[in-house]
């Protein structure tokens, strides 16, 4: 049996994922990338080879992705981020056309062809407005675990309107609507609706075309897939390892790699 | 004698200066803006009261300035920051023609005539990464306060090119240079840099004619003004470095003082003089 990694090296946290040649996730991991990016992913990599019960060496070959995919040090090559969500999300909902990929300090929206292939990509790269950044910024703010963020969201009856776009000036707009006497769900449901509203933009920047798979780790907050929902009136693919999706690509260019070291005369497309 | 009250509610700091009618500036503080508009202007206000020694029932007039300006219960009139300002700059540099106002959370590039009146402005509220949160955030990224941001920079040889995009992601960039060795007074050195890259294209955007004066919570870091006329190759004005946080007070003040005497002059001989500067300064009154 061969087996084939995936390597996502995130700003925020990094995410390996292992896979067999059926494309069946067998062993995956999550860690915080932290300081040392060198060795968030070996880590990344060791945790989920022993999640898969895989050893090392029936590993034939790995993929990097992620913003720290050239650190990577034990990686054979690299995909784009942006590749290798498009790929995952297709082989997670095989009727995927357009992703959006919401990470600690990036979005991306993603369109994608039947195959997983990318048709067009756009995302923030000069402003953290409408990242998950903007989640951490209330988070902390407001003193509440990220994972409640969603769930005290959907509480609101009355939702803040957040003005600020600055993920810098959304914390003191936070702490300003608290000192008014705002219930925490009301500006915490603000927050999502700005966020979503900013992500909603991205998405007609590339065309919205269903169906829509949500990724990245973000796609774990449950207030968030409802304001996106909400804000595009359609149905989000999401899955519980949405936030693997990337890894998973990865994982998935390395086994084109593994097929077309055995077949070397196909100059067909990998499938 | 006559004496006025300016307060300035800015978003990262409330000031008041209290003024009599001769323009002689006789007490000034300023707190932390926090959350409690109203409380903390009320506080700076009684402050400077004290600072200069009188009570409150001896301030004759009141002008609240800033974002926070309609936050002043006790204020008798409210200005704009940017009339206030170049009221303000122009006590100090009589010739000043564009200034430069860069605070905690916003900046702002303003063109006055020789009236102090003003002609044009642009500002940017929406991005940390043209206000002093950028170089706070840069600061706080590795371990030093704002206080410290003023020495740390003064000791930088070079600087370190920081793009200054975005305040958040300003922070990988610097973690990337202290990585690479680089001294975290050159990255500071760097970060302001930036900040003057974004003043001037601000500055530019209002048609800038000099002189130019520099005013603003940021101009206490020496570092600023410097970097600003190497910039510009030019000369810039700042004011005395315990008032420079003061400007959009006292140009408050002085309003105060103008108002004052015109509400004096219709009460008297209803000789009204529309061509005054304070006339013209108070249709800006909101």
């Amino acid at each position: 049996m061969a087996y084939t990694a995936g390597v996502d090296v995130g700003s925020t946290q990094t995410k390996a994922i292992v896979i067999d040649e059926a494309k069946r996730i067998v062993g995956r991991a999550l860690i915080d990338t932290g300081a040392n990016v060198v060795i968030a992913a070996e880590q990344a990599f060791a945790a989920a080879l022993k999640s898969a019960s895989v050893p090392e060496e029936e590993v034939e070959y790995v993929v990097g992705t992620g913003y720290g995919r050239y650190r990577v040090t034990f990686g054979n090559t690299q995909v784009t981020e942006i590749s290798c969500h498009g790929r995952g999300a297709a082989l997670m909902f095989p009727g995927t056309r357009t992703v959006l990929d919401m990470g600690g300090q990036d979005t991306k929206a993603i369109r994608v062809r039947p195959s997983g292939e990318i048709v067009d990509f756009c995302m923030n790269d000069k402003c953290a407005a409408g990242t998950g950044r903007f989640l951490g910024a209330a988070s902390s703010a407001l003193n509440i675990p990220l994972d409640q963020l969603g769930p005290t969201a959907l509480r609101s009856e009355r939702p803040v309107k957040i003005s600020t776009t600055c993920t810098v000036f959304a914390e003191s707009e936070v702490l300003s609507w608290l000192g008014k006497g705002k219930k925490i769900e009301d500006i915490l449901q603000g927050v999502h609706q700005s966020i979503a509203a900013r992500s909603i933009g991205l998405l007609r920047r590339v065309g919205v075309e269903e169906e829509i798979t949500f990724t990245g780790g973000v796609a774990r907050n449950i207030g968030m897939i409802e304001a996106l929902q909400k804000g595009l009136n359609a149905k989000l693919n999401v899955s519980d390892d949405s936030h693997f999706m990337g890894a998973l690509g990865a994982a998935l260019f390395a086994m084109d790699h593994v097929r077309a070291g055995r077949a070397p005369a196909s100059t067909g497309r990998p499938s | 004698m006559i004496c006025t009250g300016g307060i300035d509610v800015g978003s990262t700091y409330a000031k008041a200066v209290i003024l009599n009618e001769h323009g002689v500036i006789l007490g000034h503080a300023l707190n932390h803006t926090g959350f409690k508009l109203a409380e903390v202007a009320n506080q700076v206000y009684q402050s400077a009261v004290a600072d200069a020694g009188m009570a409150a029932s001896d301030i004759s007039y009141v002008v609240a300035t800033g974002f926070g300006r309609h936050m002043v219960p006790f204020s008798d009139a409210q200005v704009t920051d940017l009339t206030a300002s170049a009221r303000g700059a122009t006590y100090f540099f009589p010739g000043t023609r564009t200034i430069l106002d860069v605070g905690g959370q916003t900046m702002k590039a303003t063109r006055i005539d020789e009236l102090a009146r003003v002609k044009s402005f642009r500002l940017n509220d929406k991005c940390a990464a043209g206000t002093g949160a950028f170089l706070e955030k840069t600061a706080r990224y590795m371990g030093y306060s704002t206080e410290e941001i003023g020495p740390l920079v003064a000791t930088s040889k070079q600087q370190v090119a920081i793009s200054g995009v975005c305040a958040v992601f300003a922070e990988s960039e610097v973690i990337n240079q202290l990585s690479l060795g680089s001294a975290p007074a050159d990255i500071m050195h760097g970060a302001v840099a930036s900040l003057v890259d974004r003043s001037v294209q601000l500055m530019k955007r209002v048609q800038m004619v000099p002189e130019f004066t520099l005013i603003g919570g940021i101009l206490r870091f020496e570092t600023m003004a410097r970097v600003v006329r190497e910039h510009l190759h030019a000369e810039v004005n700042v004011p005395p470095e315990n008032l420079v946080q003061f400007v959009g007070a006292l140009g408050a003040a002085i309003l105060a003082q103008r108002r004052l005497q015109k509400l004096n002059q219709s009460a008297g001989d209803a000789l009204l003089d529309h061509a005054s500067i304070g006339e013209e300064d108070l249709k800006e009154i909101t």
